[in-house]
């Protein structure tokens, strides 16, 4: 019999029962909870006259329609306040672990959760919300789920799950000097398209990964879903262990030594099987830069726009001049000839502390360009904003020209009242670049932290190594 | 919930691969605290030419002319023809609930992003894995004769076109129950409460750190 991945332990782990058909009803450890994807869920709930299984299990938090600026007057679109208000009864009627929108911990789900220590490796960890696939980077079985489901765990703390296929993506080698994590993971994506990884489980592995931070593994595991994929992985090891130390809701003393002992175990065994492996050789991946309307649309700094003319299959050429003509990009155009309008440095992908110093170290001395109408800085969670300031980094964004916010997903969405303006054109750290992302007829191109900085100073995209002054 | 055995309809061909939930109702409407009345505003980027607002009234609204949903009869649609990874991107429940609250009933195509495809599931409305060639097929034959009603059968597990083809489509029994009975959910879980209590018990034991926090 061969070994097994880490996804089978971490699967075989919560079983609470399982149909001869294989669906299992699966336990879940953690639930983290917004408002947008709960009030129905909560309704539902109310009106079955159930509760919560284990209201200790919640984390919640108002994210997606806060105000990043002038908090201190409240949410100023009414249906968005009743929105959070929604969420603040909901957590009060139930007594639910809830960070408040003027809470120094408050923050983006996905920051905050790993960031308190309630994503523990080996935890079964869902949200209302596509991106949970991030908390994979621990080592836990992390995946959004709906509303429906969204009830379903608060009243059985289970939910019923069929078992995906398990796929290794294998980063192997050294990553050249200023690729990051987000170009390793929009690599992965531009390899296998948006939908390669749909009915897998993906385990992100090889040296390349192993050498990143977690931080930068909850970069590639977040855009697990833009490959399709409902979660994303990497195994434990010493910096997952010591990430976790100490935080506040990690056990503590003997107990986590206890805890981090059964830890070391979840890794895949070297001779687990995986239905599928992909293997991409690190040292050729070059900082990306997506051009279109999907993740998968991706290309490097230095390239091209891509000619549908080239391409063989019709309804993907198709899938490629509409996404030309809504970016209003002609084929053939140097990506270092685009400018952008605005640039977006946040969202679960990529706004937590390593990605601001990131972005701070290319803009420091340097100004944001006339062309560029607004840079904002968002901050994945009230803790990591005070920590950027803690180190000066507030005043070099600030010096520059960037704006510098309050927590939350802004600009990502386009929920609350960041949003670009129609044909207005984005340089983003977020993670989708569909049509109307962030906001109606707004042009979304994904890069990381550094290219985004750099993209701010030049007026263009650029590499920030090739940057003057 | 809303059971599912067959249902016959027209259908619509929305010729488009990776439709993604922003598409299938933008994040402006996300903030209804309700479950009802997205239909309006369901692809309201592709179906409008002038921008909505959440709670606005959409009546005094220009239609895009070239989106099909505009276009009678499709404008009465309740089969959804679409091409691969549809409902792709965001988990909102929302899109489904749009697409329900539009009319329809199922929603056919190559495949679909596995979320959208759970959360079908549980509103009743029935997601159908065709191959390539086949949704192909279909496009060209509602094409052919727009407002041609197609039937899809969970009993049998077959997407039938008056006077032929006949797809098989797979579908997973356990949910096939569920969705022909129309059985909750949580009651159905709630059955397993004892299993659920003696899993919890010994979680406590062997990781107790799990079952503090
Ligand atoms: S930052 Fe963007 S992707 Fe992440 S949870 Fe918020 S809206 Fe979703």
């Amino acid at each position: 019999m061969s070994g097994q991945t880490l996804y089978d332990k971490l699967w075989q782990e919560h079983i609470v029962h399982e149909e001869p058909d294989g669906t299992t009803l699966l336990y879940i450890d953690r639930h983290l909870v917004h408002e947008v994807t709960s009030p129905q869920a909560f309704e539902g709930l109310r009106l079955a006259g159930r509760k919560p299984w284990r209201a200790a299990s919640v984390l919640a938090v108002p994210d997606h329609n806060v105000p990043t600026a002038n908090r201190d007057s409240g949410i100023a679109d009414p249906v968005s306040r009743t929105q959070v208000e929604t969420l603040e009864h909901n957590v009060a009627e139930y007594g639910l672990n809830f960070f408040p929108m003027r809470d120094l911990r408050q923050g983006i789900v996905h920051v905050i959760g790993p960031e308190q220590g309630a994503t523990l490796p080996g935890t079964t960890v869902v949200c209302g919300d596509s991106h949970t696939s991030t908390h994979g980077a621990l080592g836990a079985l992390a995946f959004g789920i709906g509303t429906s489901e969204v009830e379903h765990v608060l009243a059985t703390q289970c939910l019923w799950q069929k078992k995906s296929k398990s796929m290794l993506v294998r980063v192997e080698g050294e990553l050249g000097p200023g690729v990051t994590a987000k170009d390793v993971v929009l690599a992965i994506i531009g390899e296998i398209g948006t939908a390669g990884g749909t009915g897998f489980a993906i385990e992100f592995g090889g040296s390349a990964i192993r050498s990143l931070s977690i931080e930068g593994r909850m970069t590639i595991c977040n855009m697990a879903i833009e490959a399709g994929a409902r979660a994303g992985m990497v195994a434990v090891d010493e910096k997952t262990i010591e990430y976790v130390r100490g935080r506040p809701q990690a056990p503590a003393g003997e107990r986590f030594d206890q805890a981090a002992a059964a830890w070391r175990e979840l890794v895949s065994d070297p001779d687990a099987r995986f239905d599928r492996i992909v293997e991409l050789d690190a040292s050729a991946i070059e900082p990306q830069v997506s051009w279109g309307t999907s993740p998968e649309m991706v290309v490097p700094v230095s390239g091209k726009v891509p000619d549908p003319a080239q391409e063989q299959d019709p309804v993907r050429a198709e899938g490629m001049r509409r996404a030309l003509a809504y970016m209003g990009l002609e084929p053939g155009t140097p990506i270092t000839a685009i400018r952008p309008d605005k640039v977006f440095i946040g969202s679960c992908t990529n706004s937590r502390i390593e990605d601001l110093r990131a972005a701070a170290a290319v803009v420091r001395g340097r100004r944001k360009a006339d062309n560029i109408k607004l840079a904002m800085v968002v901050p994945g969670s009230g803790l990591v904003k005070q920590q950027a300031e803690a180190e000066g980094l507030d005043r070099v964004f600030l010096d520059a020209g960037f704006e510098w916010r309050e927590p939350g997903c802004s600009m990502c969405l386009a929920m609350n009242a960041d949003r670009l303006e129609p044909g207005e054109r984005c340089a983003s750290t977020s993670n989708r670049n569909f049509e109307g992302r962030q906001g109606q007829g707004g042009r979304t191109h994904l890069v990381s932290p550094a290219l985004a900085a750099a993209a701010a100073v030049a007026g263009h995209f650029v590499e920030p190594a090739q940057l003057e002054g | 919930m809303q059971a599912f055995t067959v249902h016959r309809g027209i259908a619509a061909p929305l010729d488009r691969a990776n439709v993604d939930t922003d598409a299938i109702i933008p994040k402006q409407y996300l903030k209804s605290i309700k479950r009802t009345g997205f239909g309006p505003n369901a692809f309201d980027d592709w179906r409008y030419l002038d921008p909505g607002e959440p709670d606005a009234d959409n009546s005094g609204r220009r239609p895009n002319p070239d989106f099909v949903l505009n276009q009678p009869p499709f404008d009465r649609a309740t089969i959804l023809l679409a091409r691969k990874n549809f409902g792709c991107g965001s988990s909102r429940e929302h899109a489904v609930w749009a697409l329900d609250d539009f009319g329809f009933r199922a929603v056919i195509a190559p495949s679909f992003a596995d979320i959208f495809f759970n959360n079908s599931f549980k509103n009743g409305l029935l997601p159908v894995v065709l191959k390539e060639n086949e949704v192909d097929e279909l496009f060209r034959r509602v094409r052919a004769e727009p407002g041609l009603e197609i039937e899809v059968d969970l009993q049998s597990q077959q997407v039938r076109v008056p006077g032929g083809p006949v797809f098989r489509f797979e579908v997973d029994s356990d949910r096939r129950r569920r969705l022909l009975e129309g059985l909750d959910d949580i009651a159905l879980t709630l059955q397993h409460a004892d299993k659920i209590r003696a899993y919890e018990a010994l979680r406590q034991q062997e990781a107790p750190w799990l079952m503090s926090g």
